[in-house]
């Protein structure tokens, strides 16, 4: 009898491509394990990768669950990376200066094709801060800020209030009439601190003999527009703020919000 | 169709509408357990639904809801009534099953899951279903570009961007030093005290009403009622002169609203005393200082003694005097708005003398 001849059933072509791509030396290199199809691979894919690691191994099942987390807090999150992204790219055509500021926006609109960077920095922004009130009303409703996660509540209201200043500074750059005047009836809140306004309580208390310390020039709104009036100074200084000082406190803050949420126990959930 | 519209300007009063809200927040809390049934709830969207499109055929409502920037506004009035509704309905399920001695929902679903697929794949599809929106949004709705910036061309209102606009309704009622420094400052700091000053153990992570009356009570109450609700009135409700216009009512530049608000030291000493105002601002406010001292000075230890004494004992003094504190600044906006409504009060305490006015 001659031997049976057995015929090994050729994989698919891509298959092939496939396991041939992930045993280079390059694709060993970047991921250490094999794809996270048993439990192994699953705890090793959140341990060696430096985005996933936030995350815990296994989380609770209501972490997972729409119906719990309303996904709020994550979608701000992404929408923060999607403003980073957007802005950074509106950055290459804006100068922030009385000169160019509205021009810059105008030919934004009308010279660059199907441009919606604009769009999706404006909306995004909004959205944002929908969001994040969101979340807050979620964590409020099932009682998460309760220890131990009191820090990170408070944590999370600092970076409320900062979505807010970033969207309020970021409102003034397209310097058109609804700019500076949201901006200037928003502003002119600050001309009322007391003690430090120049029409705040207790200013006229603020002086030397005969010389008032606080007045139009140098009070709290003044320090925060640059000026005693909504201008280059202050268009200079809500640039800075919104595109280098608060994205960094903030991403401060997010490092350590995220960093709470694991360290106080992971998602909430009942004791 | 017109008098459908008409009445629905007329109930677009701030008095009404604000008394609506609060009154819509007692019967969704006292009545909570039919609130929360899913007919309720989509029969709410399906109303804001027919109302937003019944509405969309009137060209001042379309003027004022297509506005771009008031776009995110409309979806805020969606999202924050579905999710009122579900927290609710949320909290009315756990609250059955708390009652039957059985534990949250959120107890059972207490087993573990792999990060990796349950929560990556949740996480991408979150992602793409954002950018989705976002890039239909982006290319649907251009964003708004007005005229060139000029300092000499006030418009007429002028609103600070909107999520701001429910300090702004302040104004009406506060000073700035009030209304944009003080009032604002509370709010943060009370936000950021509430972990702190509730000592109530339950309800740690999990959706209940039942076990957190109050909490969620004056939450809803500061967040939808008083943030929230005032923003919708300030964005869609409030016009040119910060007049108020019902959403079908066309922006008459030229409304006239009779403004007589008088000081509570005129009531005193002019129409009560039948005396001129003395002279000296302390005399001549002396009641409203007092008034105002009694209402965060007096009332909070009375209170500890009589009516919130159950609080008292269960917070201990320092908690009890930072939330009756921080309470009461809450509540000083509702306050000053019925006096106002009531008794056309402008000032309780008014000092212009020291920009200090109350």
């Amino acid at each position: 009898m001659a031997d049976t001849k057995t015929i090994e059933p050729k994989s698919p072509a891509l298959v092939r491509a496939w396991d041939w791509i992930t045993e280079t030396q390059i694709w060993t290199s970047i991921f250490r394990h094999s794809a996270p199809i048993n439990d192994r691979n699953r705890v090793l894919v959140m341990l060696s990768n430096v985005f996933l690691h936030m995350h815990p191994v296994r989380l609770r099942k209501s972490g997972v669950r729409l119906r719990y987390t309303w996904c709020m807090g994550g979608m701000s999150f992404f929408l923060f990376l999607v403003l980073t992204f957007t802005g950074l790219l509106l950055m290459f055509y804006y100068r922030p200066t009385l000169e160019y500021a509205y021009s810059d926006i105008v030919g934004l609109r009308e010279h660059v094709p199907l441009g919606i960077m604009r769009e999706m920095h404006r909306w995004g922004a909004h959205a944002m801060v929908i969001t994040v009130w969101l979340h807050m009303f979620r964590v409020f409703m099932t009682g998460s800020y309760k220890p131990p996660r009191e820090f990170n509540w408070n944590v999370g209201v600092i970076m409320l209030v900062l979505t807010l200043l970033l969207s309020f500074t970021g409102y003034l750059l397209p310097w058109d009439q609804l700019a500076i005047w949201a901006i200037t009836v928003g502003s002119n809140m600050a001309r009322a601190t007391p003690f430090l306004g120049h029409e705040g309580p207790g200013a006229s208390l603020m002086a030397l003999g005969d010389v008032q310390l606080v007045h139009a020039a140098d009070d709290a709104r003044f320090a925060l527009l640059g000026g005693t009036f909504v201008g280059e100074g202050a268009l200079l200084r809500f640039y800075v703020l919104h595109c280098v000082a608060l994205p960094l406190v903030i991403g401060f803050l997010m490092a350590v919000h995220f960093w709470r949420v694991r360290k106080d126990g992971g998602i909430s959930g009942p004791l | 169709m017109d008098a459908l519209k008409s009445f629905i300007d007329l109930f677009a009063d701030p008095r009404l509408f604000f008394l609506t809200t609060v009154v819509a927040l007692v019967l969704i809390v006292w009545k909570r357990e039919t609130f929360a049934s899913d007919r309720w709830g989509w029969g709410l969207m399906g109303f804001l639904v027919v109302f937003f499109g019944f509405g969309l055929f009137d060209e001042n409502f379309k003027l004022i809801i297509g506005k771009p920037d008031n776009v995110p506004i409309v979806a805020l009035i969606f999202l924050l009534l579905f999710f009122t509704w579900f927290s609710m309905r949320e909290a009315v399920r756990n609250d059955r099953r708390l009652s039957a001695g059985e534990p949250p929902i959120e107890k059972d679903e207490e087993d573990r899951v792999w990060t990796w697929p349950d929560l990556v794949y949740t996480e991408l599809i979150a992602m793409v279903l954002c950018t989705v929106i976002l890039i239909v949004w982006s290319i649907g709705l251009e964003a708004p570009l007005e005229q060139p910036a000029n300092n000499a061309n006030t418009p007429n209102p002028s609103k600070a961007p909107w999520y701001f606009l429910g300090l702004q309704e302040m104004l009406v009622y506060f000073d700035p030093w009030l209304a944009g420094v003080v009032l604002p400052s509370l709010i943060i700091v009370g936000l950021m005290a509430i972990p702190y000053i509730d000592n109530n153990p339950k309800g740690n992570g999990y959706y209940t009403f039942n076990e957190r009356r109050a909490e969620v009570t004056i939450f809803l109450f500061g967040f939808v009622v008083l943030w929230s609700s005032l923003i919708i009135l300030g964005t869609f409700l409030r016009g040119p002169n910060w007049n108020f216009f019902g959403p079908f009512e066309y922006w008459d530049i030229h409304k006239l609203e009779a403004l007589t608000n008088v000081q509570l030291s005129e009531y005193i000493w002019v129409r009560w005393l039948g005396m001129a105002l003395p002279g000296n601002w302390l005399v001549r406010e002396i009641f409203g200082i007092i008034l105002t001292i009694v209402y965060i000075g007096v009332l909070p230890v009375a209170l500890a003694k009589k009516g919130l004494t159950g609080y008292y004992e269960k917070l201990g003094p320092t908690r009890y005097y930072v939330t009756v504190l921080l309470f009461l600044s809450m509540m000083s906006l509702p306050v000053k708005m019925l006096t106002r409504w009531l008794f056309n009060l402008k000032y309780v305490v008014s000092i212009p003398e020291f920009f200090f006015n109350i």
